[in-house]
């Protein structure tokens, strides 16, 4: 442990209602209750604390209260309490301070400064439970036209499409990798996704042999620096490929899986040794040009007969619009960005903090550079990075998404409390360890509906303001920024954005 | 293709026109032409449905004479001379104009501020580097550039053989200002009424919306606007107008002249049926319709609306996808009506053979020397 460091949370225990149960000291990875039979009392360390919210959700008479320690030192609006932390645990160590989640910095968040319209006389607005509210969306590229042909008055598609896929909701499980997170929450997505007619994103991590034939319909299997779990097999099981290139929450570096996280199952997957780290390069060592890029594009389209849409997922950073364009020309037939709040399960907090851009404005100006070439129907575009509610979905699919990935929001509804210390292995709700006393705590039959509740709500919702908007079917507010106004935001920003301010 | 104005970002952009209008077209399918009475009268019937804010005529079968030429109708707003100059100087250099004289009018008529409105017929004068580029390619883009860069001028119409002519005003008063029963004969009528909700109208804004020989007369609000825009856009369709209607003009000369799908497809794409009903179909349509609503996506025409599209041999009638805006078609002989009402079309026609009203999403589509548009009565409701 370090020394001189305040606790982050204050643990506080009633006493007269603690029944000595010892669920706490059970439930908590990081061993902050301990159970003193002499004494029939249980002791909290402070010190252990990562505010989980684990013990206090399982306290079957509510005696516990978990809250975050106050700010100790002189208060200070430069040197913030966190600064001072890292820089004490730091001069300890020499090491990089690590974190897990997502961007938690006050940057702006633009969902919350945009607002959405609704029909009022000129045109009605459509009751999805009384009138047919579609929300079907199909990813990948599109053609200039389609070739019909007819016969006695009978019109045939004559066109060979590129290959799309289908999903019931614009709404895909981001990229979390088995091995990032336990088998039962990987296992859980690519359950809800079946069930709801949607995709999930095996990540870097491979996809187990077993799932394959069961869940490869609704899977995104990702190629990325490491290559882990890639083989023909692999990459013809799945919906679509995704070649990673870069990731909203450590732009510009790679990852790391620490070896005693690669269990027997996670090195099979992976095809790894067991018990090695395996690493992730920043860069993908064949990929140091945009010709590269496209090359291992035809790769994987040649490896797949060309039967699967290719998805090429990079970070927001400055110049995003041209790497979009230029991967779009490269051959690739979704574009996945993600933003500045986008999750990870380990980044050093420097990157995550500091390095891309907001995922709203990214996506704005991609939409408009893909637009202005006249290619923005060559490629979809999957919007990434804290999308936390369906209204930010929306705003994102107006602002030129085909669809959106959710990554937090999925492990939040798993039970993810936000603690940030995905990286440390010790997730108490059991979502991102491999600790199989951790792991058992999530039962993918359970966790995979509380998934699918939460497509189907957010879907709903979405219905709700689609068809407040006048609007029967998703496609038609697809790019349609008419339909958001600004509130709150600089001129440069809407300009960015592409959207009146409200009232204009 | 087109001339594409430059906004530094969409936020510039400026509002679409909202209006709800009535909608009047006939057309006789033996090609034989006649006077603008019916069309004057059954719009008359329909008085409501517009404010006095707008009204428009377009008429198919024109100018026999000159049948060989563009007819370019062109008004010059607030009497401007300098935008007639700089027009005719374009036309001096991309054209050859064979003949050019004021539309007349009757001045007996006081309305809303009229503008200048001159016709001029003209044959493309391409230089060597044009020479490959087809003739309505040569003048749509012609057109597009006066529309966008001179002020106060405005092209009315563009094609061969048709004319349109609009403005401020209930459609009887435009017909009475240019003439039209005492003047003019043509196989198709088509005409609208408007009632604006957002506008005070102008000249240029009122309806039908024509490109080369294609007219458009609209009612309905597309709630889609902002995406089919931004999708003709990247096809160099710069919408001047802001309007419904413009967008649903460009559209159809996108797909119909440009990439030559025919009506019955290309409703499809504006109207096109539920996912659910296209799961219920057989493969080959299962195939063809789902191609068009993921290739077309954009160009779905979400709102409510009902239009009346014509061109040479074809008039068109086809309402959104869950009918949220009425048009009723009726036959009598050769005589084929589509309009807003039925009783507009009793109105002018009181011995009527058949009247329906086809669902959503069908269109009506009345051609030459065919029966086609029986094609959608027993699917009527």
């Amino acid at each position: 442990m370090y020394s001189y460091l305040l606790p982050e949370f204050t643990i506080e225990r009633s006493e007269d209602k603690c029944i000595r149960c010892r669920v706490c000291e059970r439930q908590c990875a990081n061993k902050v209750h301990e159970y003193d039979e002499d004494l029939n009392k249980i002791f909290s360390s402070n010190e252990l604390c990562v505010g989980c919210q684990r013990c206090v959700a399982l306290c079957p008479t509510n005696a516990l209260y978990v809250h975050p320690r106050v700010y100790d030192y002189r208060p200070n609006s430069s040197w913030t309490r966190d600064k001072v932390q890292n820089l004490k645990k730091q001069a300890e160590t020499g090491g990089v301070i690590l974190t897990g989640s997502g961007n938690d910095k006050p940057y702006r968040i633009y969902w919350d400064h945009l607002v959405l319209n609704a029909s009022q006389v000129t045109n009605p607005s459509i009751d999805p439970l009384r009138e047919p509210m579609e929300l079907k969306t199909f990813l990948g590229r599109k053609p200039d036209t389609l070739e019909i042909t007819f016969e006695e008055g009978k019109a045939s598609l004559k066109s060979q499409l590129n290959p799309n896929v289908p999903i019931k909701t614009p709404l895909v499980f981001s990229a979390m990798s088995y091995g990032a997170i336990s088998y039962q929450a990987y296992k859980s997505l690519a359950m809800a996704a079946k069930e709801f007619g949607t995709l999930f994103n095996t990540g870097e991590g491979g996809l187990p042999e077993h799932m394959r034939e069961e869940f490869g319909g609704n899977a995104i299997v990702q190629c990325a620096s490491g290559r882990f779990g890639v083989d023909s097999d692999y990459l013809n099981s799945a919906q679509i490929i995704e070649i990673k290139i870069g990731q909203g929450a450590k732009p510009g570096i790679g990852g790391h899986l620490p070896g005693e996280k690669v269990s027997a199952n996670i090195a099979e997957t992976r095809m790894i040794p067991m018990g090695t780290d395996a690493l992730s390069p920043a860069p993908q060592h064949d990929i140091y040009s945009i010709e590269d890029l496209s090359m291992l594009i035809y790769a994987l389209k040649e490896a797949t007969n060309y039967e699967k849409p290719v998805s090429v997922k990079i970070a927001a950073v400055h110049n995003v619009a041209a790497i979009a364009s230029g991967i779009v020309r490269a051959g690739a037939d979704i574009v996945a960005i993600d933003g500045i709040r986008g999750g990870t399960g380990a980044a050093p907090l420097a990157t995550r903090d500091n390095v891309g851009i907001p995922m709203e404005l990214a996506l704005a100006a991609v939409d408009k550079r893909l637009r202005e070439e006249g290619i923005r129907h060559k490629c979809s575009v999957l919007a990434a990075g804290g999308i936390r509610c369906s209204a930010d979905a929306i705003k994102a699919i107006a602002l030129g998404a085909d669809a959106v990935y959710i990554g937090t929001a999925a492990l939040v509804a798993m039970g993810c409390t936000l603690c940030h210390k995905c990286y440390t292995g010790k997730c108490n709700w059991g979502i991102c360890t491999q600790d199989p006393f951790l792991t058992k705590r999530l039962n993918p039959e359970i966790t995979s509906q509380k998934l699918v509740n939460l497509l189907k709500g957010w879907s709903h919702e979405i219905q709700e303001m689609l068809g407040g908007m006048g609007i029967n079917a998703i496609e038609s507010l697809r790019g349609n920024r008419e339909h958001l106004r600004g509130v709150g935001l600089e001129e440069w920003e809407l300009n960015v954005l592409g959207v009146k301010g409200a009232g204009e | 293709m087109l001339v594409q104005k430059h906004f530094e970002s969409d936020r510039f952009i400026p509002d679409k026109e909202m209006d709800a209008c009535g909608l009047f077209g006939v057309m006789n399918t033996k090609g034989e032409k006649f006077g603008g009475s019916m069309a004057i009268n059954a719009i008359k019937n329909m008085k409501v449905r517009g404010s006095g804010l707008g009204g428009g005529f377009a008429i198919y079968g024109l100018y026999p004479e000159y049948k060989e030429y563009y007819a370019l109708h062109i008004m010059y707003q607030n009497k401007n001379l300098d935008a007639k100059r700089r027009v005719e100087a374009f036309l001096k250099e991309h054209f050859y104009v064979v003949y050019d004289e004021e539309i007349p009018t009757n001045p007996d008529v006081a309305l809303f501020f009229p503008p200048i409105v001159w016709r001029y017929y003209v044959a493309p004068q391409k230089k060597s580097e044009d020479q490959a580029i087809p003739d309505d390619e040569y003048v749509v883009t012609r057109v597009m550039y006066l529309n966008t860069n001179v002020d106060d001028a405005y092209v009315f119409s563009s094609g061969k053989d048709v004319g349109v002519f609009k403005g401020v005003g209930f459609p009887e008063e435009i017909a009475d200002y240019f003439m039209l029963d005492k003047l003019y004969q043509g196989y198709i009528w088509t005409v609208h009424s408007r009632f604006p909700t957002n506008t005070p109208g102008w000249w240029g804004g009122a309806h039908p919306f024509n490109i080369l020989d294609w007219t458009v007369v609209h009612n309905g609000e597309i709630s889609s606007y902002g995406t089919n825009r931004r999708y003709l856009e990247m096809h160099n369709y710069y919408c001047t107008l802001h309007t419904d209607t413009e967008v649903l003009a460009y559209a159809v000369d996108l797909l119909m002249r440009r990439q030559n799908l025919p009506i019955e497809i290309v409703s499809k794409i504006f109207a096109p049926p539920m996912w659910d009903a296209i799961e219920q179909m057989n493969e080959n349509d299962k195939k063809l319709f789902t191609a068009l609503r993921m290739t077309y996506a954009p160009l779905l025409m979400n709102g409510p609306f009902t239009v009346i599209i014509a061109h040479h041999n074809e008039m068109i009638g086809l309402t959104d996808r869950i009918r949220l805006r009425p048009i009723t078609a009726g036959a009598k002989g050769d005589f084929v009506f589509l309009s807003s009402e039925e009783a507009s079309i009793r109105a002018v026609c009181p011995d009527l053979e058949i009247a329906w009203t086809p669902p959503g999403g069908e269109p009506v589509v009345v051609r030459m020397n065919s029966q086609d548009h029986l094609l959608s009565v027993k699917k009527s409701i």
